[in-house]
């Protein structure tokens, strides 16, 4: 059988070793509390705070700054609730895009149907939302503006840093949030370049395990919790913390290294991907242009469904995902939104990449594709 | 106190001679579907079965909700054993019948005295213990026409029983006196309620599956073993044929008219599960179609399909509406398994304008290009077998 050939990191990534050989130590050696006033307690209390640091580290943020939550929907669901519950009598209007994950979108659905005036920004076909539209949807009303830096299915970045000038110039008391959740660890960030307020991380997409997540919270804003309990978490996220989960992501992290050179590594892959997939399959059409991040690339065959080729690709031991749901379910919301073919969306493809995957993976990818295209019955 | 099941036989008290052969199956159904909840003795007497456990660790509560899923049974109550005399009747029934007697607003007292040499005549006793639980429970009144509680008491040869309100059993005949059928199975919402139909007038199981990877999904055929799991809780175990389907479904898509695609595809399928089928000595297959509710249903077209076998095909749900199959298969609780999005092998090279009036000359001649005989041979040989209960 050959060896696996895994192109789905955004979906979850295979836990690295740091990170399970922290999992394992806090699991056996350090389990007490943090909260315990004695030494157990102290000593996990420690391991929590290095990796508080480890995450702030990333971004560009203070350890105080760094708040844990069970994943990337907990810390979205903390960050868009708790900012409109501490700022609701300032204003009625939230700013997002249609885009968004649906840990935002379902959130924003229910904020709707409270009364709140929500305003989705559409991205043009290449999966950005326009600057001008930004700042047309910003007015001094507005509470809270929730964009996402990279979209999860194209690769997409928006650009956050407009909405950031659009909140000063209007003078609105709006928090601006920032879903980092496939960029966290793989670009750089800089939570005061950026000049958010909020922003969203998870283990799982970097290598750490499931069930951790971080939200970064500037330490002069207010926002309320979710979840109310012994006041862990300053208050703002009750519940003993995962001790675990949290030792876990700080192996992760520390095992990413230098996000640059990752950078360069999977800017190189990418290209050289797009080029033999446009080399074997003349009629593919890409769905993520050149500056998307480079560990998204999202292309359409626009002959055969993607749920075909998907279990084609698995019986051969690939893994990537349908760039949509099979035909009984929902279409991507986001190929939608950019106003792409129903075809181009129904045979949507999406690889995503990590640090590790290499040259000769894309070119047996590029193979057996190329065998299921001629095997397989057009749709 | 102790506590047993007492089942009423069903629709099949009604038959004549062979009346203990269906007894005997369905015995021997319930202590399939209860022998995994612990140790009991199981006796038989005028029509009813008593499940008694034997010990404390005996699952009762699953016990119960299990045979309410046997069919051949009409009815079935959870029962206290009293001793035979009118003071332990009372004492036990105080107790036994606090709780559901003090959610209630109305009862009334019905007695059965099988056993003629107890001192007191049905209406005595009724009275009797009557009034000593309203004494008991001075909130209720009597109510004869329309009670909410009917307390029951038997009499009979060894003990008595008290028992409230009886529960509907599944009904229908002991699975396996009407002999066995393959049901064909796609993953969707009809299908599993044509099985649990039929296996309700007392079919045994098969089923058949078709498979097209990679067309369709491994969760597709996943959603069918969950769902023959729920069916499997009335019907007992299925055996399950997944059949490889692709090649067929390829060649069909090359070589014949796309306005018949569907059609072929269910004269295969049916050509193949009639093989399949009378292998395992079925003498009937089933199918989950009702009339007109997509193209390969019309009538035209189920002639089409019928027309390649010689087995009788069953199709319970041909006189229902989408809706009356729905409330069944909420019953069944299969509803929200066949409703996940899966490709399965139905939804694969549709045809964009199939067609509704078909002949058996049209489909002869749409199909003369296919290598049937070997095509049959391959998904017949390739079939993959397993049990599920």
């Amino acid at each position: 059988m050959d060896k696996i050939i895994y192109f789905d990191n955004s979906s979850t990534t295979k836990p690295c070793e740091t990170a399970i050989k922290y999992l394992n130590e806090a699991l056996t050696a350090n389990w007490g509390n943090p909260s315990s006033l004695h030494s157990l307690g102290l000593a996990a209390e420690q391991e929590v705070f290095l990796a508080r640091k480890a995450v702030a580290d990333t971004i560009c943020a203070t350890p105080e700054e760094i708040y844990f939550t069970s994943g990337g929907t907990e810390a979205n669901n903390l960050a868009i609730m708790g900012a409109v519950s501490a700022l609701k009598k300032r204003g009625n209007r939230i700013v997002t895009t249609t885009i968004e994950h649906p840990s935002v979108l379902e959130v924003m659905k229910k904020l709707q149907n409270d009364g709140f005036d929500v305003v989705y920004l559409a991205p043009d076909k290449n999966g950005v939302v326009g600057v001008d539209d930004i700042n047309n949807a910003i007015n001094k009303n507005t509470i809270l503006v929730s964009i996402m830096l990279v979209n999860n299915e194209t690769g997409a970045v928006q650009p956050i840093k407009a909405a950031a000038e659009a909140i000063k110039k209007s003078g609105a008391p709006a928090l601006l949030h920032a879903d980092c959740v496939q960029a966290f660890g793989k670009m750089q960030i800089d939570v005061n370049k950026l000049c958010v307020d909020l922003l969203s991380i998870s283990g799982h997409k970097i290598h750490g395990p499931k069930g951790i997540g971080a939200l970064f919270k500037r330490k002069q804003k207010n926002i309320h919790p979710l979840i109310l309990g012994g006041g862990q978490e300053k208050g703002l996220r009750a519940g003993t913390e995962n001790v675990p989960l949290i030792c876990s992501l700080r192996g992760a992290i520390e095992e990413i290294g230098n996000i640059n050179h990752n950078l360069s590594l999977l800017k190189e892959l990418n290209s050289y991907a797009r080029q033999k997939i446009c080399e074997s399959l003349p009629e593919a059409s890409f769905n993520s242009n050149e500056a998307c991040l480079p560990y998204i690339l999202n292309f359409s065959l626009n002959t055969h469904r993607s749920e075909t080729i998907l279990h084609y690709l698995d019986a051969n031991n690939i893994f990537i995902s349908s760039g949509s749901a099979c035909a009984k379910g929902q279409k991507s919301h986001v190929m939608t939104a950019m106003g792409l073919e129903n075809r181009r969306i129904d045979s949507a493809l999406r690889l995503s990449f990590n640090r590790y995957n290499t040259k000769q993976e894309i070119d047996r990818f590029c193979e057996v594709l190329k065998n299921a295209c001629a095997t397989l019955r057009k749709a | 106190m102790k506590e047993i099941i007492l089942i009423k036989n069903g629709e099949l008290v009604l038959k004549g001679l062979n009346r203990n052969t269906f007894e005997d199956v369905l015995v021997k159904n319930i202590k399939k579907h209860i022998s995994k909840y612990g140790n009991y003795t199981l006796k038989r007497a005028q029509s009813t079965i008593f499940i008694e456990p034997t010990d404390d660790d005996f699952e009762f509560e699953k016990a119960l909700a299990a045979v309410g899923k046997v069919f051949g049974i009409a009815g079935y109550s959870r029962a206290c054993v009293c001793e035979k005399n009118m003071q332990d009747i009372i004492d036990n029934a105080k107790v036994y019948l606090e709780n559901v007697l003090s959610g209630a607003k109305t009862f009334k007292v019905e007695a059965k005295r099988s056993d003629k040499t107890f001192p007191l005549k049905s209406p005595e006793i009724c009275y009797e213990l009557g009034g000593q639980l309203l004494a008991k429970f001075p909130h209720l009144k009597v109510d004869v026409h329309n009670p909410d509680v009917v307390v029951t008491v038997e009499v009979r040869d060894y003990s008595a029983y008290i028992r409230a309100n009886q529960l509907h059993g599944a009904g229908g005949l002991p699975v396996g006196t009407a002999g066995r059928a393959a049901i064909l199975i796609s993953g969707g919402i009809d299908s599993p309620v044509a099985a649990w139909c039929m296996a309700k007038r007392g079919l045994e199981l098969n089923a058949i599956h078709f498979a097209s990877p990679p067309y369709t999904s491994p969760r597709a055929e996943l959603k069918v073993r969950q769902l023959l799991e729920k069916v499997a809780a009335y019907s007992g175990t299925i055996r399950l044929g997944v059949v490889p389907f692709t090649e067929i479904q390829q060649e069909i898509a090359d070589k014949c008219p796309e306005e018949f695609f569907t059609l072929i595809m269910r004269r295969m399928m049916m050509r193949i599960s009639e093989r399949l089928a009378a292998e395992r000595n079925c003498l009937a297959l089933i199918t989950g179609e009702s009339l007109g509710q997509v193209a390969s249903q019309t009538l035209p077209a189920l002639a089409v399909t019928d027309n390649v076998v010689n087995m009788p095909v069953l199709r319970p749900l041909i006189g229902m509406d989408k809706e009356e199959i729905v409330i069944i298969s909420r019953k069944i609780d299969t509803f929200d398994i066949s409703i996940q999005p899966y490709e399965d092998c139905c939804t694969v090279f549709t045809p964009k304008h199939p067609k509704t009036r078909p002949t058996i000359a049209q489909c002869i001649e749409a199909e003369e290009a296919l290598g049937i005989d070997e095509l049959i041979e391959r998904a017949v040989s390739g079939t993959v077998y397993s049990y599920i209960d």
